[in-house]
């Protein structure tokens, strides 16, 4: 599974300020647009109620706003995916055009989700968090890049540290984050685990 | 200090596959639940990638989100919410996993129908495509709330990709008082540490007040641990636990019952187990708490204000002014007297027949406020049925609540039962997220089916301890 074309270990571009502490699942994709059972088409529905009002009439929402158009990180404050465990999430910001996270924290789902489907999801301080949305409200054209690798995330002339779990960030530069795969490489292994394991035997062993 | 293993290190190691190249444990899920919403995308994967499932007998489905609780008859009239349903009635036929649907009688709430059903075990792992997997943990066990892709990683491979968490242990000294239930104490443990203290940890519930706890009231408990942060919480197994699963249709039978009760003994935290952190809470200061905010952690005991932004730490205050603006409810206000539209008891935090009881307690003899639309939906068929034959249907009914039929219904919204506008509502169920329930301007008001019951009569939050001590009063 890993190859070039899977690798997630530098991701550049412009960025978005999307700011506020504890944003829930149930914010990025509401509840009632998850009766669909093909995640393709859910790009239009990421923060559908705050980006329009109840007679579809866009609102002032930095995903609305065409400074940040075309941005594919978006910054984020602290806990950002709280709540359902719902992929959908990260697959409608994704779909959107979102290809990595900056933020304070993320919910752990929600972060494994991202990984999962090769977003990295970084960790700045508040501070810095804080410095990167003001940097971009300044100046919408400023050019972000995540390096993996070198775990430093620069803005410009400017460099950030970030942190991230270790087997994320592995997984994400390895290409490897598509786990079904590696998993599956170990099917002597699950069924050994599964031989020893009592209740999967019905307690008869 | 050596401290003895606790339960998730036990639980973890015996099934624990191997270490894969990015770090992380290639653990081994023993149960693995699906419902309709978040595994339909999970199967096309397999298929296009020409997977089977690996292990069929250790999937079990059942249909809960989308399903209507008014009319259940198909076509459902919503072509979305019916594409669904065909796609994982397709998919568990065409993949030999057992599926309670709406034809059989054990439908229901996926957290509701794994315990009931005596699927739900100590010592397993378990994994679901939701967030409130986190219920299984009451009977002792290591249950996952996943996503979509870990999904079909279950399905094809049979394990999960995982970091070991942290634990930490949430000892609860004292005794609930009376009209004070679990409820009560997960909210004031979310409002003590923070809808993100738990990130990266695993809740372990003990001490006495949890000892004391009934089944279904650990299981309210260990429910709403995701909205401490805490992917993960469990209760130790013990007598409660055992006595509980005895008998059900899946459990062990026999003679291996009772070797199940040995293994299930043998996984509990020892007496001086190590933890990674440790949090002390006096049971018996907890009252009813009811949540007022945009997430679970802002809320109040009854009778307390709700809180000045300007007395809260620096970093919370800007949460808390959205709140405020969402909720358009004064700063400083008392909690009590708050007018409320909507009462809604159900949920796979309070759909049980325990949290019915507790509530036609409230109800019996009442009605519902002409200004309120109240709705009761049993968690599964089965809860459906003991409510009827114990007669708290009818009290339900006699009061003037909607008597549905089982489903997710309103908690979530993604059935007709939703809120409109502005719509307050006085909520049994888990998320007060803005828009959680249906409409992006309705407002959730989180407490114990009783408390709603209560909130259902008077049109306003009340203390539902002084209903109740006025209805033995009379009745004395």
């Amino acid at each position: 599974m890993a190859s070039a074309d899977s690798a997630r270990g530098r991701v550049q571009g412009r960025a978005i300020p999307l700011p506020g502490d504890e944003i829930d699942t149930d914010r990025i994709i509401p509840a009632r647009y998850l009766r669909e059972i093909r995640f393709e088409t859910l790009g239009k529905y990421a923060f559908i109620d705050e980006r329009f009002d109840e007679r579809g009439n866009p609102r002032q929402h930095p995903l609305n706003d065409p400074r940040f158009k075309g941005g594919t990180i978006l910054l984020v404050n602290r806990n950002f995916g709280c709540g359902s465990s719902r992929e959908h999430a990260p697959q409608s910001l994704m779909r959107m055009g979102i290809q990595a996270f900056v933020g304070e924290s993320f919910a752990e789902i929600f972060s494994g989700n991202c990984t999962a489907l090769g977003l990295p999801a970084v960790r700045v301080s508040h501070q810095d968090a804080l410095a990167l949305m003001a940097r971009v409200e300044a100046d919408p054209t400023l050019d972000l890049v995540i390096d993996l690798e070198g775990s430093v995330l620069t803005a410009g002339p400017e460099r950030f540290s970030f942190t991230m779990p270790e087997s994320d960030r592995r997984s994400l530069v390895t290409g490897e984050w598509d786990t079904t795969s590696v998993l599956l490489a170990n099917e002597a292994g699950i069924r050994a685990a599964a031989a020893r394991i009592p209740y999967v035997n019905g307690f008869r062993g | 200090m050596t401290g003895g293993k606790n339960l998730l290190d036990k639980v973890w190691d015996l099934h624990k596959v191997g270490v894969l190249p990015s770090g992380q444990d290639q653990l081994f899920i023993g149960l693995h639940l699906v419902h309709e919403v978040t595994s339909p995308q999970a199967f096309q994967a397999l298929k296009d990638r020409g997977l089977k499932v690996l292990f069929p007998g250790r999937t079990f489905a059942t249909v809960d989100h989308i399903v209507p609780t008014e009319d259940q008859s198909r076509p459902f009239a919503d072509e979305l919410a019916e594409a669904m349903m065909q796609a994982i009635e397709s998919n568990t036929r065409e993949h030999g996993i057992q599926f309670f649907g709406l034809q059989t009688d054990f439908q229901g709430i996926v957290h509701i129908i794994g315990p009931e059903l005596g699927l739900t075990q100590p010592g397993m792992t378990i994994a679901c495509g939701d967030s409130h997997t986190s219920t299984h943990g009451a009977l002792g066990s290591l249950a996952f709330g996943v996503g979509t892709s870990q999904i079909r990683d279950i399905l094809a491979t049979q394990t999960l990709s995982l970091m070991r968490p942290k634990v930490r242990r949430i000892e609860v000294s004292g005794k609930l008082a009376s009209g004070v239930y679990s409820k009560d104490l997960i909210i004031r443990i979310i409002a003590d540490l923070g809808v993100n203290g738990g990130i990266g940890f695993a809740y372990e519930y003990g001490g006495p007040a949890i000892e004391a706890l009934p089944m279904e009231a650990r299981l309210t408990l260990c429910n709403m641990s995701i909205e401490a942060g805490a992917r993960v919480g469990y209760v130790n197994p013990d007598a409660t636990t055992f006595q509980y699963i005895r008998g059900r249709t899946f459990a062990p039978q026999g003679a291996e019952f009772d070797k199940a009760v040995l293994f299930w003994k043998s996984i509990a935290s020892e007496p001086h187990a190590k933890f990674d952190d440790v949090f002390k809470l006096d049971g018996a200061a907890i009252e009813p708490m009811v949540s007022w905010g945009i997430n679970p952690g802002q809320a109040v005991g009854v009778t307390q204000r709700l809180p000045r932004v300007a007395d809260a730490p620096a970093e919370e205050q800007e949460v808390l002014k959205k709140a405020y603006a969402h909720t358009g409810f004064e700063e400083n206000r008392p909690l009590k007297g708050l007018p409320v539209d909507v009462a809604f008891i159900g949920s796979c935090t309070n759909g049980r027949i325990s949290d019915l009881r507790e509530a036609s307690r409230v109800l019996e003899g009442k009605k519902v406020s002409s200004r309120v639309k109240a709705l009761a939906v049993p968690g599964s068929r089965s809860v459906a049925r003991q409510a009827e034959a114990e007669g708290i249907a009818e009290i339900f009914r006699a009061a003037g609540f909607e008597w549905r039929g089982a489903g997710c219904s309103m908690c979530l919204a993604m059935n007709p039962d939703k809120l409109t506008e502005r719509q307050v509502c006085a909520s049994s169920s888990n998320r007060n997220f803005i828009g959680r329930q249906g409409s992006p301007r309705g407002r959730t008001l989180l407490m114990s089916p009783a408390m709603v019951a209560a909130a259902a009569i008077a049109g306003e939050i009340v203390d539902a301890r002084d209903l109740e001590s006025a209805h033995a009063r009379r009745n004395s």
